[in-house]
C-alpha cells in the first residue's frame, strides 16, 4: 500500500490500461489540466508517446473520431479538458455513441471513454466550470463514473478502458487531483461498475457525496463526531450503474439522509439521488432528504463570489443539522 | 485505373440498380397504401442508385461504409438483402437491427456499415475515426462515408476532414450532390444557394484533400474513379472527396417521396415521350437506369427484351422482399428495455 494522490492514483490506472491492452489509445493527453498535479501524468507521456494523439482544437470532431475508432477495434481514451468543452462535441457523445449498442440491438459496442475535468476549480469563472453529470445521467447508453479517490480513480479508469463494451463519461475534477489516499500497486485493482463503497461509517445519519464532494463528506464526518453526531458516507463511484442497495441499506440504518454532488441543484445529481430515496427508502426516512448543491446559477469569476455558491463540508455539516436536531 | 467491367459484371450492375430502384418503390408503396407501416417521413434514393452502387462495386468486404438518413439504397448496394432492408425500414424484427432503427437507421453490421445517422454529417466524424483506426490497426482496409451536399453546411465535416488530412487517413468522402441540373453535372459552376463556396470541393481542397467531381448518374464514371481511389487510399494516399452529381428525381418531394405516374415503366428507358410530362426530361438526361440501360442495349451488351427480363425478375424480388418485411413480427412492447448496455 502507497500514499498516492488523485493525480497519481489516475495516472497508474491511464498507464496500466495502456500497458496491459494494445487497442487502448489516447485522443489528447491533458489530464490533470492545468494544476500543479499534472506533472503525475507526465510518464504516460514519456512511456506511451506513440499511443498520444494530439487532435486539433475540434471537439466534435475528434469525439466522433474516438466514436468510429471505437466501433472499429480500438478503446480510445479522450482527455477533454474542461468538462464544458464537452458541450462543443455534445452531438457526438450524446447523439451516436449512446445509440451505438442500442440502435443495433447489440451488433456494434462502443468502447470509448470521455475523461473531462469538472466543476468548480477556482477562477474558471462563466465558461470553464461547468458539472455536466447530470446531462449525462439524463442520456441513456452512457456509463457515468465519478470517482472521489485515488484508488477509485485507478480501479475505475482500469474497468472502463479494458473491460467495459459501452461509452463512458469519466468525470474528474480539478479539484480532486491532490486528495490523497492508499492505493495498493500490488493489487490490479479493478473497481467493477455499480458497486458504491461505505467510505466512513456511522449510525445517525448518511451522507451520499459525490466525486469532489466525498473528501468534503469525510471532513463534515469528522467535525460532526466532535459533535456527537455519527455520519455514514457512501461514495456510490459510479452513477450509470448505480448501486442502489447500498445506499437503501445505509439509509434504512441511520434513517436520515443529506446528498451531496458539485452540479446544480435541478435536475442534477442530488436530485435524482434524493429521488430515489425518496421513492424506494421512503419508509426508513425519519427526515425529508437534504440536497446539497450548487445553487440555479452559472459560476462567476472572484472567489468572493464562486465560494459563496461552492457546496462545502460546512454545506453538509449545516444540512445533517437540520435533519438531526 | 481499374479495367473496364465485364459484360457480366456490366449486367449484374444494372441488375443491382434495378433492384435496389424497385426496392425503394416497394418501400413507397408501404407508405402510401399500407396504413402506420412507415410513420413519419422517410428517404428514398431513386435517381442516385449508379453513384452508390458505383462506389460499392469499388470496396473489399473487409471495408466500412458510412450512410445518412437516405440510406436504403446504399444498403442494397452494398450487397445488403432488400428483405430485411425493408424490415428494417418498417420496425419489424426480421430487420438487420430487428426493428430497432427504422428507415432512418438501416445498419448493416456483417457489411461493414455500422452507423447510419440520421443527423446532417453525423456519421462523417466516425468515418474518419474508423480511418484512424485502420491506419492504427495497420490493416489495409478503407472507410468510405456517402452524404448529401448539405453536410458540408456542418461544422462537424470541416473538423473532421481537417484531421483527415492532417493524419493523411485512408477515407473516402462521397458527397452525393442531388440537385445539380443536368447541364452542371460533367463541369462548370455549381452555385449553392447555402454554401458561400463557389464549388463544393473548394472546401476539401482547401484543406490539401485531393478533391474529384464525376458525373454520379454515370456509373461507369463513378466505378472506375472509386476503384481507383480506394486503391490508392489502402496505399496510404487517402484522404479523397469526390462530389458525385446528380440530377433530382422530379418525385423526391422532400421527406413525402411520390411515384409520379405509377411505378416505373422499363418501356419509359426506350421511349421516355410514354411517362408522365413531369419525368420526361429526368428520363432522357438524368435517370441513372434509363442511361445506362440505353447504352448497354445501343453497345450490344444486352438486347431490350434482357433488360426488361431483368427487370421483371428485379420487381418480383423486391415485391418478395416487401412481403417478407411485412411478415415479420412487430417488436415486443417489452423489448425496448433491452440492450441499453452491453
Amino acid at each position: 500500500m502507497k500514499q498516492m494522490t488523485f493525480a497519481e492514483g489516475l495516472s497508474l490506472g491511464l498507464q496500466e490500461s495502456l500497458e496491459q491492452d494494445e487497442r487502448v489509445v489516447l485522443i489528447g493527453a491533458g489530464f490533470g489540466g492545468l494544476t500543479p498535479y499534472r506533472s503525475a501524468y507526465a510518464p504516460i507521456r514519456g512511456r506511451f508517446s506513440e499511443r498520444i494523439t494530439d487532435p486539433p482544437i475540434a471537439e466534435l470532431g475528434y469525439c466522433g473520431i474516438a466514436i468510429g475508432a471505437a466501433m472499429t477495434g480500438l478503446r480510445p481514451i479522450v482527455a477533454m479538458g474542461t468538462g464544458a468543452f464537452s458541450f462543443e462535441a455534445f452531438p457526438q457523445i450524446a447523439n451516436e455513441a449512446p445509440q451505438a449498442y442500442y440502435g443495433t440491438r447489440g451488433q456494434v459496442t462502443c468502447p470509448v471513454v470521455f475523461h473531462m475535468m469538472t466543476g468548480i476549480r477556482g477562477a474558471g469563472a462563466l465558461q470553464h466550470s461547468s458539472s455536466p453529470q447530470s446531462m449525462y445521467w439524463n442520456t441513456p447508453g452512457l456509463q457515468l463514473v465519478v470517482p472521489g479517490s485515488p484508488a477509485d480513480a485507478r480501479g475505475l479508469m482500469k474497468t472502463v478502458a479494458l473491460r467495459s463494451e459501452n461509452p463512458t463519461i469519466f468525470i474528474d475534477h480539478q479539484r480532486l487531483q491532490g486528495v490523497t489516499g492508499m492505493v495498493d500497486e500490488a493489487d490490479a485493482g479493478e473497481i467493477p461498475l455499480g458497486v458504491a463503497e461505505v467510505k466512513r461509517e456511522g449510525t445517525d445519519v448518511t451522507i451520499v457525496a459525490v466525486s469532489v464532494m466525498v473528501a468534503r463528506a469525510l471532513e463534515a464526518a469528522e467535525k460532526l463526531a466532535t459533535e456527537g453526531i455519527s455520519a455514514e458516507v457512501v461514495d456510490p463511484r459510479t452513477l450509470v450503474p448505480l448501486d442502489k442497495a447500498t445506499i437503501l441499506k445505509s439509509v434504512a440504518k441511520t434513517g436520515r439522509v443529506v446528498v451531496a454532488d458539485e452540479s446544480q441543484l435541478s435536475c442534477g445529481v442530488a436530485s435524482e439521488l434524493a429521488a430515489i430515496i425518496a421513492e424506494e427508502g421512503f419508509e426508513s426516512l425519519r427526515a425529508p432528504v437534504k440536497r446539497v448543491a450548487i445553487p440555479n446559477v452559472p459560476i462567476p469569476f472572484h472567489e468572493s463570489e464562486e465560494k459563496y455558491i461552492t457546496p462545502s463540508a460546512g454545506w453538509i455539516i449545516n444540512a445533517v443539522k437540520q435533519i438531526c436536531n | 485505373m481499374a479495367t473496364a467491367l465485364s459484360n457480366a459484371a456490366l449486367r449484374a450492375a444494372l441488375y443491382r440498380m434495378l433492384l435496389m430502384r424497385r426496392a425503394e418503390e416497394e418501400v413507397i408503396d408501404l407508405a402510401t397504401n399500407h396504413e402506420n407501416e412507415i410513420r413519419g417521413h422517410y428517404h428514398v434514393y431513386i435517381g442516385q442508385e449508379s453513384s452508390g452502387l458505383g462506389a460499392c462495386l469499388a470496396l473489399g468486404p473487409d471495408d466500412y461504409v458510412w450512410t445518412t438518413h437516405r440510406n436504403h439504397g446504399h444498403v442494397i448496394a452494398r450487397g445488403g438483402e432488400p428483405g430485411p432492408v425493408i424490415a428494417e425500414v418498417i420496425g419489424r424484427t426480421n430487420g438487420y437491427n430487428k426493428g430497432r432503427g427504422g428507415t432512418f437507421h438501416v445498419i448493416a453490421k456483417h457489411l461493414g456499415i455500422l452507423q447510419t445517422s440520421g443527423i446532417v454529417g453525423g456519421c462523417v466524424p466516425m468515418a474518419v475515426g474508423a480511418a484512424f483506426s485502420i491506419k492504427t490497426r495497420k490493416t489495409d482496409q478503407v472507410s468510405l462515408v456517402f452524404f448529401g451536399d448539405g453536410v458540408l453546411e456542418e461544422g462537424a465535416f470541416h473538423e473532421a476532414i481537417n484531421m483527415a488530412s492532417l493524419w493523411k487517413l485512408p477515407v473516402i468522402f462521397m458527397c452525393e450532390n442531388n440537385s445539380v441540373p443536368p447541364e452542371g453535372r460533367e463541369q462548370g459552376q455549381y452555385p449553392s444557394s447555402s454554401l458561400a463556396a463557389t464549388q463544393l470541393i473548394d472546401v476539401p481542397n482547401a484543406m490539401n484533400i485531393e478533391s474529384h467531381i464525376v458525373d454520379g448518374s454515370d456509373i461507369r464514371a463513378v466505378a472506375p474513379l472509386l476503384s481507383d481511389l480506394v486503391v490508392r487510399a489502402r496505399n496510404g494516399e487517402g484522404p479523397f472527396f469526390v462530389e458525385s452529381r446528380l440530377t433530382r428525381w422530379p418525385g423526391n418531394m422532400g421527406a413525402f417521396p411520390e411515384l409520379i405516374g405509377g411505378p416505373y415503366q422499363i418501356g419509359w428507358v426506350w421511349d421516355p415521350s410514354t411517362a408522365d410530362a413531369a419525368l420526361q426530361s429526368w428520363l432522357t438526361d438524368s435517370d441513372p437506369i434509363a442511361l445506362f440501360a440505353r447504352a448497354l442495349v445501343e453497345e450490344g451488351v444486352m438486347s431490350k427484351a434482357e433488360v426488361e427480363a431483368d427487370d421483371a425478375k428485379a420487381s418480383a424480388e423486391a415485391a418478395d422482399a416487401k412481403a417478407f418485411a411485412l411478415s415479420g413480427p412487430i417488436p415486443e412492447p417489452e423489448s425496448a428495455m433491452d440492450y441499453i448496455f452491453a
